[in-house]
């Protein structure tokens, strides 16, 4: 191997201590800076996304609910951007944040409802006439999610009850399931086996006849974006958020209880009847108290989720420990 | 064979691992960080761990395969990262989740399987990072501090877990931590069964890093 000794090298081939210097800090540089930066476009991909505009159309007519129903106005109304960007809707995504985004383009016209099962008049319904059966409202309902979030929103929809009288329920009909669209090609997470496809939920009878449990297909005075249940969605204000279920197709009356997407998915974590309970703890995670959206502290979950007073009388007697 | 300035190198690891903890800070600052912040943060601190971690478990075999010895160099860096995405994950839950509810922390570790196994991981990385000084190297004497390092495997397998357990339905993500996990230990179970072959069979051995 050539090793040259220092006298062979001319002084004028050295290169000169300063310019090696700098250009060893140039490299520095670069590399200190192509490293962040390739660091920080890492780290970006996995941030939250930036919400999607959206696009909701006025509802003309919505009347305002009676007293005793909507939530008192001392609770703030959760703002418009954070109901429509912050979604459980596996369907699309299983990231709350990405469901507005993957459900952007959903097609929601044509849509058919199916009310069927123990019931004089089975009917399929268009959803524009089905929207006329009952006045729409407004109604400022909490929204409680099992996963210690929660939200207030005022939803445009009318009484499920309404929708339940035109299709004359049979006497021996105790139970009402719900089933959502099933249409991969629109709903790109139905591929995957996150969850039994398509979603499923259900109430008793008395549960869906009442008062303040609503079919809702809009929301601050416009209709639902797609990401929060388009173009027709359950509303149970007392029940955790995932009983509400979205898109809605199918709406059949039975006599026995029909099984539902989450507790096929965990038994032991999700019953049938899924009110908000305090006291009832999912097995991972206390259910004791709740994180408003828009909120930095914790409020209190409230039995009923507030709505006691209207809705206990249905499960007197009832072990709620036991059905969950 | 490449054997860079470590010092420099050492800086910028130090940089880059500061990145995802600042543009956190920045997207908290601007309220870019969803409807939920603090879902988020706790989220994305908990990975973060997670992948430090991993990153510290991958020096052993990427010497092995690659012969870059210096990359020992960096790793107790790495590690000290994975403590402290480590500790802002616990501070998100301690902080925003319980508000420094000493009760209501206990009866959580107590009653909630998943919330017991993630503690439990992070206190093992506490006496990791408490030895990481050449001083406390030196007082434990390598072989030893070697085995109480062996800790990073349970704590990463508790984390995966932890991970694991904490999301609802959706479990791509920890599954995929999992695997790599599994790659990662798997490495290691297969050169220990390779030392404990006859001496005739000591070929691998000496290929390897010392």
């Amino acid at each position: 191997m050539l090793i040259k000794k220092p006298d062979d090298i001319k002084s004028s081939e050295i290169t000169d201590k300063k310019l090696y210097l700098t250009r060893r800090n140039f490299m520095r540089g670069a590399a200190l800076v192509a490293t962040t930066a390739a660091t920080s476009l890492f780290y970006r991909r996995f941030a939250v996304p930036a919400p999607p505009p959206v696009k909701g159309e006025k509802i003309e007519g919505v009347q305002a609910t009676g007293d005793g129903v909507s939530v008192p106005p001392n609770e703030a109304r959760t703002p418009y951007e954070e109901i429509t960007n912050y979604n459980n809707f596996y369907e699309f995504s299983t990231d709350k944040a990405g469901v507005a985004g993957a459900a952007r383009n959903f097609v929601t016209r044509p849509w058919t409802i199916a009310v069927e099962g123990m019931v004089n008049k089975p009917r399929v319904f268009d959803l524009d006439d089905l929207l006329r059966i009952a006045p729409l409202e407004e109604r400022v309902y909490r929204m409680r999610c099992v996963e210690r979030w929660s939200m207030v929103i005022p939803w445009v929809g009318f009484p499920l009850a309404k929708l339940l009288q035109q299709v004359e329920p049979l006497g021996a009909a105790k139970y009402v399931a719900f089933q959502t669209l099933l249409d991969p090609k629109q709903m790109p997470n139905q591929r995957s086996r996150v969850l039994p496809w398509p979603y499923v939920e259900g109430l008793r009878l008395d549960e869906a006849l009442h008062p303040l449990t609503i079919l809702a297909s809009g929301l601050y005075g416009e209709t639902l974006p797609p990401q929060n249940g388009a173009p027709l969605r359950l509303v149970v204000p007392w029940k955790y958020g995932f009983k509400g279920i979205k898109s809605i197709v199918k709406i059949t009356l039975t006599d026995r209880q029909p099984p539902t997407t989450w507790n096929i998915s965990a038994p032991d974590e999700y019953g049938f009847y899924s009110n908000v309970n305090p006291k009832v703890h999912h097995p991972r995670w206390s259910q004791a108290k709740e994180r408003r959206i828009g909120e930095f502290g914790l409020r209190d979950t409230l039995p009923f989720n507030g709505y006691g007073e209207q809705v206990a009388h249905l499960y007197a007697g009832m072990d709620l420990r036991v059905n969950f | 064979m490449f054997s860079p300035d470590i010092k420099f190198t050492r800086f910028v690891l130090f940089v880059n691992g500061l990145v995802p903890a600042v543009l956190l800070a920045w997207d908290a600052y601007q309220r870019k960080l969803g409807a939920n912040p603090i879902e988020f943060a706790t989220r994305a601190t908990g990975v973060l761990t997670l992948i430090f971690l991993f990153v510290t478990l991958a020096v052993t075999p990427l010497r092995h395969w690659t012969g870059a010895n210096w990359l020992v160099k960096l790793r107790r860096q790495v590690g000290l990262y994975a403590f402290f995405y480590g500790c802002l994950h616990l501070l998100t839950y301690v902080w925003f989740d319980k508000f420094f509810g000493g009760r209501a922390i206990v009866e959580d570790v107590y009653a909630r399987p998943f919330i017991t196994i993630g503690m439990a991981s992070f206190l093992l990385l506490v006496p990791l990072a408490a030895t990481s000084t050449n001083a406390m190297i030196k007082r434990l004497g390598g072989k030893r501090w070697a085995k109480l390092h062996k800790l990073t495997y349970v704590a990463a397998v508790g984390g995966v877990a932890h991970y694991y357990m904490g999301v609802k339905a959706d479990t791509t993500l920890p599954l995929l931590f999992a695997a790599v996990l599994a790659l990662l230990l798997g490495f290691r179970w297969v050169r220990s069964r390779m030392d404990e072959t006859p001496k005739n069979a000591t070929l691998d051995i000496q290929t390897r890093p010392r």
